[in-house]
């Protein structure tokens, strides 16, 4: 019957319907089209970089939007760029080695941060937030000297990568937040059957953090991937330090007027993270609504 | 608990004393990284504020020398603070308007709105340095395509990066094309807007303004407060985008040998985590490096503070 009646309203309609329908129509239309408008904004910077890197060494020095000849080979001649690839390995160290020990050392700050209580977790708290405010160039002149004049250790990746062992704010915070939503009932049936702290924290805690710590993993390796700031720091006298993030700024350089390798070597620094990105897109957007509303 | 006998006190006194030790063990690697990366230096920056410093001669004591220096006599102090405080104010309302819209864009998209969503979100992942590159490029005044484009429909175009006048808003597109972390927020928050108040406001005859304003904004307003603070947060740490912008812009570039003084064209895009960095390692002037490094300092504390003035705060104390 219900179907019948259904049938009867979309062949007979009454005229408020039809302008209800019709302003509905408009409506989807308006909207997708602000979409398409928004969207193109958004790519159309994507796709002039990579339609610049596959142009000649002289189209990319004209107006042309478009390359005539697609130069494929753009991609290996950035390849054989003295210190390019010397640039991934060292980014993929800083990134990979960084991230490991940022998630090992931060976890169980952030279990306790979250689940322990103690006295001085709120103050704990308020400091692990106010480093992660904090803009790194407060302390780089202190820790420039440590590093260069005590350690010895300029012109080297280690100033980069040693402090990731001692956990970082951002992670703990992101961490802390996603541990809250655990129940507490898990880990205190885990405790009454004579669990130890350690042990509740890796066989209970953990497989259920897996989505938060897949979120910090994901930020950390773009942080560090990223990072341009602490590579020029530490490792700016030694191209054989560079990272790709510090590199690429001085790849414009030895190629001055090449914009279709540098165009090249910029979707190259991109490429991995939007991959990286489209493995994993739900761990990461979590993470940014977890740090970005209420706890 | 499971103190049997006479034994309670102690059994319990001792498990105070193991869950204390637990705490500390479980907070260990944050601890030590607090005091060697976080307190140590920053008393050093305090301490070296007052000091003659160079980095190869020992410091000697220079009381409020150096603080006078960067207020009265450091021509750039008072740009990089303009430039820092421009960019806090235009940049960050840029990207929180940006945000809002195209998050209550996503929310209206009936059709294909993962895609979109996504392409919406990309640019926020694109590497800065790759990203400026980019821009650069794009925007450049002789062959960029949005120039190209800009005089095909007879706008005139500006010369961006290489203009004093344009830098800052050029670096602000830049900022409001990665504006896809926002996206998400302001997309979640608007979700958690309750359907029977818009039910309530049309039953009420209010136009689509007047939802907004009377309903959405006062629902979403602690994360505005939230994106605007930590936005202008941001922008006191804005270091990498502008730095890439003027060396590749202007032409000196890294590696090449020249020394490099930020802010091309004209001190226009020079912020001070970029004047730390002048200081320091340009001219070796450890001690104004350092006081400007607490100008910074004071700077995103006071915002900082802001953020987590309420009890529990717009970050949320998780009790």
């Amino acid at each position: 019957m219900t179907t019948t009646a259904s049938t009867l309203d979309r062949t007979v309609t009454s005229p408020a319907e039809k302008r209800a329908r019709r302003t509905a129509a408009l409506h989807w239309i308006a909207v997708h089209s602000l979409g398409i408008a928004a969207a193109l904004f958004f790519v159309l910077p994507f796709i002039f970089v990579f339609l610049t890197s596959l142009m000649s060494d002289q189209q990319a020095l004209t107006r042309d939007l478009t390359p005539d000849t697609w130069h494929w080979e753009n991609y290996t001649r950035v390849f054989d760029t003295p210190g390019f690839l010397t640039w991934w390995r060292n980014s993929l160290l800083y990134a990979g080695v960084g991230t490991a020990l940022v998630v090992v050392s931060s976890v169980p700050v952030a279990y306790a941060l979250a689940k322990f209580r103690f006295r001085g977790r709120h103050l704990s708290l308020l400091l692990v937030i106010s480093m992660m405010m904090l803009p790194p160039q407060v302390v780089i002149i202190p820790m420039y000297l440590f590093w260069a004049k005590q350690m010895d250790l300029s012109g080297t990746l280690w100033p980069l990568i040693i402090p990731m062992a001692f956990g970082d704010a951002f992670a703990i915070f992101l961490l802390r937040q996603f541990l809250l939503t655990i129940p507490n009932e898990y880990i205190e049936a885990a405790r009454i059957d004579g669990c130890g702290e350690l042990r509740t924290l890796i066989k209970v805690v953990l497989p259920m953090a897996k989505p938060g710590i897949a979120a910090v993993a994901l930020f950390q390796f773009f942080y560090c991937w990223n990072d341009y700031f602490g590579p020029q720091i530490y490792a700016s006298e030694n191209p054989g330090a560079w990272t790709l993030s510090y590199g690429l700024e001085s790849f414009k350089g030895a190629h001055h007027t090449d914009w279709n390798l540098t165009m090249a070597a910029t979707v190259l620094v991109m490429a991995p993270v939007i991959l990286v990105f489209f493995f994993a897109q739900k761990a990461f957007v979590e993470g940014v609504t977890l740090t970005g509303v209420k706890g | 608990m499971s103190t049997d006998t006479l034994d309670g006190r102690h059994t319990l006194r001792s498990k105070r004393v193991r869950s204390a030790l637990r705490t500390v063990a479980f907070m260990s690697p944050w601890l030590i990284g607090f005091g060697v990366f976080f307190a140590y230096p920053l008393v050093s920056t305090l301490y070296f504020s007052f000091m003659k410093y160079d980095g190869l001669n020992p410091p000697t004591w220079r009381g409020l020398d150096n603080w006078t220096y960067v207020f009265s006599d450091l021509p750039k102090f008072w740009p990089a603070m303009q430039n820092t405080l421009w960019l806090a104010v235009v940049m960050v309302a840029c990207r929180v308007v940006f945000g809002l819209g195209v998050g209550m864009l996503i929310t209206k998209i009936k059709t294909g709105a993962g895609v979109f969503r996504t392409l919406f979100y990309l640019p926020y992942l694109a590497p800065p340095v790759a990203a400026t590159l980019a821009f650069v490029f794009l925007l450049n005044p002789g062959t960029g395509p949005v120039n190209s484009l800009l005089e095909a429909v007879g706008i005139p175009a500006p010369s961006w990066f290489n203009d004093a006048a344009w830098a800052k808003p050029a670096l602000t597109v830049l900022a409001v094309w990665g504006v896809g972390d926002l996206m998400v927020i302001f997309m979640a928050a608007l979700l958690d807007v309750p359907k029977e108040q818009y039910e309530a406001a049309e039953l009420d005859g209010a136009s689509a303004w007047q939802r907004f304003r009377y309903v959405t904004l006062p629902n979403i307003s602690p994360i505005v407060l939230f994106a605007v603070v930590t936005g202008i947060i941001g922008a006191m740490q804005y270091y990498t985008q502008p730095i890439v912008a003027a060396k590749v812009a202007s032409g000196v570039m890294g590696g090449s040998g020249q020394t490099f003084e930020p802010g091309y064209p004209d001190d226009s895009t020079l912020t001070l985590p970029q004047l730390v960095y002048n200081l320091g390692f340009g001219r070796f002037d450890y001690g104004a490096a350092c006081v400007v490094a607490l100008v910074l300092f004071a700077l995103s504390m006071a915002f900082t503070a802001l953020l987590m003035r309420r009890r529990g705060g717009l970050i949320g104390s998780g009790d």
